[in-house]
């Protein structure tokens, strides 16, 4: 019976202070909405790669490789014939039109059980249709939808759970689709294989033998996105833990007067803590619930740029509908609680330590000892030493993101004690009585506001950094479309025999036809696209090489030298001096790297001579046109005309830079939403944590105001010391945040997406970023600044009056 | 010897008829050439392989003696299927591959399989010089005469050398060989008089082998009556250097019974419908089956009352599809050695 009247006595706290409640419950639910919406995206992210592994077998089954990715035919016939059990596999990438396709080649007679998908196993009437020609295609349901009747394809079936945008066909068939013609591209081996075989490389030199692994090359590729996906979620969480801190710090400080009464009835101390903590319990499972709802909302919205995202980059393709485990629900909801425990542990603590009768002193626990302030600083000093060491030595992707976690920790830390020592010194600056007040009890304020403003110091560490790093991204990726997209238009010939036709017709009316004919193959054991270049003055001029050997263009063009983009150089270590063996010829000098943003895969330039001789049906339909600026619209339209092409078959140069940065936009659209929100929540945090102080407060303030200083007076110097503590938060933050920014620039970056960018610096960014820190101090410090202005003149006697 | 057209055909019949539809399977009119009566066989040629008809196949059966004085049995068999009369290069050829190899010895049986697509390589049959492949098993010769046999599964291996010096033998008419009453037909011959020396690789250990093998070729297009379940079929050497092929095809309460009578001079005379007698003696379960491993076997135009035993009654070939084959002591009139095959129980 005492315990409900104790509850609810407790609970009814919550009920007067409702937009308390409500920040608390919107607190900790933003909180684990972003924890969980991330979780959410990364769930069916790994989710789609383990099924992709699993369709190829790469869960289950060993496989044989070879170094530059295409096994011969011959080979599985050879290593058949020597008795080993293997089975022939092709996987390529098939483009049709503006899309494309992976396809994947299986042989359903010597394949081991579980390597092609469940349900296509049911078919067996199917067998002669889909091995001979034109063969049956397999994919999921709205693979085969979105290729509607699309031709040169085999007949396509529906195929419940396989992955999006991949086609299993017969290993003829595909071969066939992928033109390449005698070649595989592994060979997967039965979990038992019989002993006493010869050895392999005797057989087939050049094979490599891998394990079987569990989510495949794909979700090794995309880790670094996914860590820097959970990176920003843990950020996102744990400055959302800063609101529910001062949340539940304001509601435990307030109610004193409620535990003292109620300790005074007889209710016992653990009792209370106990209630308290089931309330706080019960208000993070009303948070969690709404929490992981809305994360829901965040993943559902993300999902889609992220999905584009992955498959722009690495070529990875992720369902686009969520489905989600009972344990991801369950896990928002877990991770709530410990938040909230984690937010609360202080409040209980001090309760705990209580004197029964104790005159509630706030203000008690909010006078940090200077001790506590010397251990953090130690701490950060640690920190930033370790930064150094893995700025200098780390090496990898992991590496990164640890330089990334001990730098924001440790300028967290450091934090208050810069402040205290600004604020010192300008205590020390201070002449007259007012303004010695007001640094005086700013500082006296720190060690209350010292957890928000470190909220707030991450949220704009992060912005600055984040945002330079696509800043300098973005400027560095213009620049190189500009300089890559060197012709006026690009064309595309529906058939070789209209090709032909076209070059002839350009060649009359243009500077120069260029030919942009590429074919995939596996080069180094990852497919890679091989593009053949004309001799020609425009690349010479304006192709972004990072490194090249003398010599490099004669060398192209004669066919003795390769160029390899950035991606495949970091990657294989491949820069001028180097050799590279391509399908069909070894040897090829490695003359020269171009950067290449935006493409997961490596990229090999030859000659267009080379390119024609070693595959001799490379399609030849694509062209860019070099033509005076002012003539390229005319062109245009003539070609379309005479060759009666339809509209996305010519494009200008502005239409594909358009494009270009429309995909560089949406890749880092996650990123930018993840970033406002964060800085949201901290602002949030701030608010709380100065309401918070505005209550404890009164004592300090009563004296001054009896001292002579009006309300208002004492609101504006309330607003004005917020304004200046997220001014200087701002300022320590921009060089956190420039630091982040090299950090991503140089270390993330290169390991994550294999491209290393020069750092730019935009200071008007930081203004903005100012004017916005400001707006969210401001708007925080103004609520309890104007509850301040208003106040009843007897409340503030009634400070001298009452015990407390 | 049509009780392998039953194994070929019910592996691959479902789903022949459903990718093929419905035009006329029985009669050839699918595209598929058919045997005919009068036709001539020729020889290389024919050893080698027929994509025109839709299976085929090479079938080699050994009774050999280990110098351990056991006796033991050898299986070595390629089968080739066509899901469409029309040829493709590589990968689109039609033509799939089968193979069994079984090695039985009183006590133990071992089974093993292999399948391959045609046209790449992987397996196939060559006729001059002869070999026929699929993986590491083969049957090579420089010609049908003079044979190397290789193959091996889990547990087993087997290397033999096989030399005939007899003719070939041609069933039915010169080789037209009738399969039921309704007039379904196959081409079919056989080298029935190998002697062969070789060796047996068991978990035991080597052991060195010698004997006698008859090799089996027969093609056809035509599937079986809809009322065959099944069927006996007995390869016999008899001591006096005489032998006999011979099967039933088992029909509702009756059987269509035929076969070859091959003299020791190695001519052979055709047996009519009824002149083969053929009946179980004794039963023996294996893998969830009961078969037949003892039969008492009359050829009363040639004097023949015999009864024959599994030399291994568990002689199961638990391959896909499953079937019983192994070796037989032949006893009673006449003594010798032989291979039985059982399908359909």
């Amino acid at each position: 019976m005492m315990y409900r009247a104790a509850l609810s006595a407790l609970l009814s706290h919550w009920l007067r202070h409702k937009v308390q409640l409500a920040s608390l419950l919107l607190g900790l639910a933003l909180a684990t909405a972003l924890w969980s919406g991330v979780q959410a995206i990364n769930a069916q992210a790994r989710d789609s790669y383990d099924r992709a592994a699993a369709v190829l077998g790469q869960d289950r089954f060993a496989r044989l490789t070879a170094a530059d990715g295409v096994v011969a035919q011959a080979d599985y016939v050879a290593l058949r014939r020597a008795g080993w059990p293997v089975s022939p596999m092709i996987e390529g990438r098939l483009r049709l039109g503006e899309d494309t396709w992976r396809v994947l080649g299986i042989d359903p007679v010597t394949a081991p059980k579980g390597v092609a998908p469940a349900g296509m196993r049911a078919s067996a009437a199917d067998f002669a249709a889909f091995i001979r020609p034109p063969g049956l295609a397999f994919g999921a349901p709205e693979t085969v939808a979105a290729l509607g009747d699309q031709p040169g394809l085999p007949p396509l079936r529906g195929l419940e759970g396989a992955l999006p945008g991949l086609l299993i066909m017969d290993i003829g068939i595909a071969q066939a689709l992928l033109n390449m013609p005698d070649q595989l591209t592994a060979l997967v081996l039965p979990p038992e294989v019989g002993a006493g075989l010869p050895p392999v490389q005797t057989i087939a030199s050049g094979l490599v033998l891998t394990a079987p692994r569990a989510g495949g090359d794909i979700a090794r590729l995309t880790d670094s996105f996914h860590l820097n996906l959970t990176a920003f979620g843990l950020l996102s969480f744990a400055v959302g833990l800063f609101i529910v801190h001062a949340a539940i710090g304001l509601g435990f400080e307030q109610r004193r007067p409620i535990f003292r009464t109620l300790r005074a009835l007889g209710l016992p101390l653990a009792a209370l803590c106990l209630l308290l903590a089931v309330e706080v319990a019960l208000l993070a499972l009303v948070a969690g619930v709404i929490g992981v709802a809305l994360g829901y909302g965040v993943a559902a919205a993300l999902l889609p740029d992220v999905a584009a995202t992955l498959r722009g980059l690495y070529g990875a393709e992720v369902a686009g509908a969520l489905t989600l485990s009972p344990a991801w629900w369950l896990g928002g909801i877990g991770i709530a609680l410990v938040g909230a425990a984690a937010a609360a542990a202080q409040s209980l603590w001090r309760l705990w330590h209580m004197p029964i009768l104790a005159p509630a002193q706030p203000r008690a626990w909010a006078r940090a000892s200077a001790r506590a302030r010397v251990l953090q600083m130690l701490v950060a000093a640690v920190l930033g030493i370790a930064a150094l060491a893995l700025a200098r030595w780390g090496q990898g992707i992991v590496a990164g993101f640890a330089l990334l976690g001990v730098m924001l920790l440790g300028a967290a830390l450091a934090l208050p004690s810069l402040l205290a020592a600004l604020l010192a010194g300008a205590a020390r600056l201070a002449r007259r009585p007012l303004p010695q007040w007001f640094w005086a009890d700013t500082r006296q304020q720190l060690p209350g506001l010292s957890l928000a403003l470190m909220a707030l110091m991450l949220a704009l560490a992060a912005n600055i950094g984040v945002g330079t790093m696509v800043a300098s991204f973005r400027l560095t990726f213009t620049g190189w479309l500009d300089q890559r997209l060197t012709s006026e238009l690009y064309i595309r010939a529906e058939t070789e025999d209209q090709a032909v036709q076209l070059r002839d017709w350009l060649t009359q009316r243009a500077d120069a036809v260029l030919p942009i004919w590429s074919v995939e193959r596996p080069v180094l054991g990852a497919p890679v696209r091989i593009y053949g270049i004309a001799d020609h003055q425009a690349y010479r001029d304006n192709w972004p090489l990072i490194a090249a050997a003398p010599g490099v263009w004669a060398a192209l063009a004669d066919g003795s030298g390769v160029l390899v983009n950035e991606q495949l150089a970091r990657r294989q270590n491949l820069w001028p001096g180097a050799t590279l063996a391509l399908p069909g010829k070894a040897g090829l000098r490695v003359v020269g790297v171009y950067s290449d943003y935006g493409n997961p895969q490596g990229q090999v330039m030859i000659g267009v001579d080379l390119l024609t001789t070693l595959f001799p049906d490379v399609p030849r339909l694509r062209h860019a046109v070099r033509i005076a600026p002012d003539k390229a619209a005319a062109l245009a339209r003539e070609v379309r005309a005479a060759f009666d092409l339809p509209a996305d078959n010519v494009t200008d140069q502005a239409a594909i830079k358009a494009f270009s940065l429309g995909v560089f936009e949406r890749t880092f659209t996650v990123t930018a939403a993840l970033n406002v929100l964060t800085l949201g929540v901290a602002g949030l945090a701030l608010l709380l944590s100065l309401l918070t102080l505005a209550q404890m407060r009164l004592p300090q303030l009563a004296p001054v105001w009896a001292l002579g200083l009006t309300r208002a007076q004492l609101a504006r110097l309330e607003l004005l010391r917020a304004l200046m503590l997220s001014a200087l938060v701002l300022v320590l933050a921009v060089p956190v945040g420039l630091a982040l920014a090299w950090a991503l620039l140089e270390v993330v970056n290169v390991a994550a997406f294999g491209w290393q960018l020069p750092m730019h610096v935009f200071p008007a960014d930081w203004l903005r970023l100012g004017a916005l820190a400001l707006l969210a101090g401001g708007l925080a410090a103004l609520w309890p600044a104007i509850r301040l202005a208003r106040m009843a003149p007897a409340d503030l006697v009634k400070v001298f009056a009452h015990e407390r | 010897m049509s009780a392998r057209l039953a194994v070929l055909l019910t592996l691959i019949w479902v789903s022949l008829a459903q990718a093929q539809g419905f035009a006329g399977l029985g009669s050839g009119g699918d595209g598929f050439a058919t045997p005919r009566r009068g036709h001539v066989l020729s020889f290389p040629v024919d050893h080698g392989a027929h994509p025109d008809f839709r299976i085929e196949w090479w079938y080699l059966t050994a009774n050999l003696t280990g110098a351990d004085g056991r006796d033991y049995g050898v299986q070595w068999t390629l089968f080739r299927t066509a899901l469409s009369p029309q040829d493709g290069p590589g990968w689109s050829s039609p033509q799939i591959w089968f193979a069994h190899a079984g090695l039985t010895t009183p006590d133990r049986h071992f089974a093993a399989e292999r399948a391959a697509r045609g046209g790449i390589g992987q397996a196939g049959v060559t006729a001059d010089p002869f070999e026929a492949w699929i993986d590491d098993w083969q049957m090579a010769g420089p010609d049908l005469s003079n044979l190397s046999v290789h193959a091996a599964g889990t547990g087993f291996t087997y290397t033999l050398d096989l030399v005939a010096d007899g003719p070939l033998t041609l069933h039915g008419d010169r080789g037209y060989s009738v399969k039921s009453e309704t007039g379904q037909a196959s081409y079919y011959y056989s080298q029935p008089g190998y002697a062969v020396q070789g060796t047996l690789s068991l978990p035991e250990g080597p052991v060195q082998v010698t004997g006698q093998a008859w090799l089996d070729r027969e093609w056809s297009s035509q599937p079986l009556a809809a009322d065959q379940s099944g069927w006996d079929w007995v390869s016999l050497h008899f001591d006096d250097g005489t032998k006999l092929m011979g099967f039933q095809l088992r029909q509702g309460s009756g059987a269509f019974t035929s076969g070859t009578w091959i003299g020791a001079d190695g001519v052979a005379q055709p047996l009519a419908n009824g002149a083969l007698q053929m009946a179980p003696l004794s039963w023996h379960k294996v893998a969830g089956r009961k078969l037949p491993v003892s039969w008492a076997v009359r050829l009363p135009e040639h004097g023949i009352d015999v009864t024959i035993d599994a030399v291994n009654p568990d002689a199961w070939m638990g391959v896909t599809p499953p079937y019983w084959e192994g070796p037989v002591r032949i006893s009673g009139a006449q003594s010798g050695r032989g291979y039985l095959e059982m399908t359909g129980y």
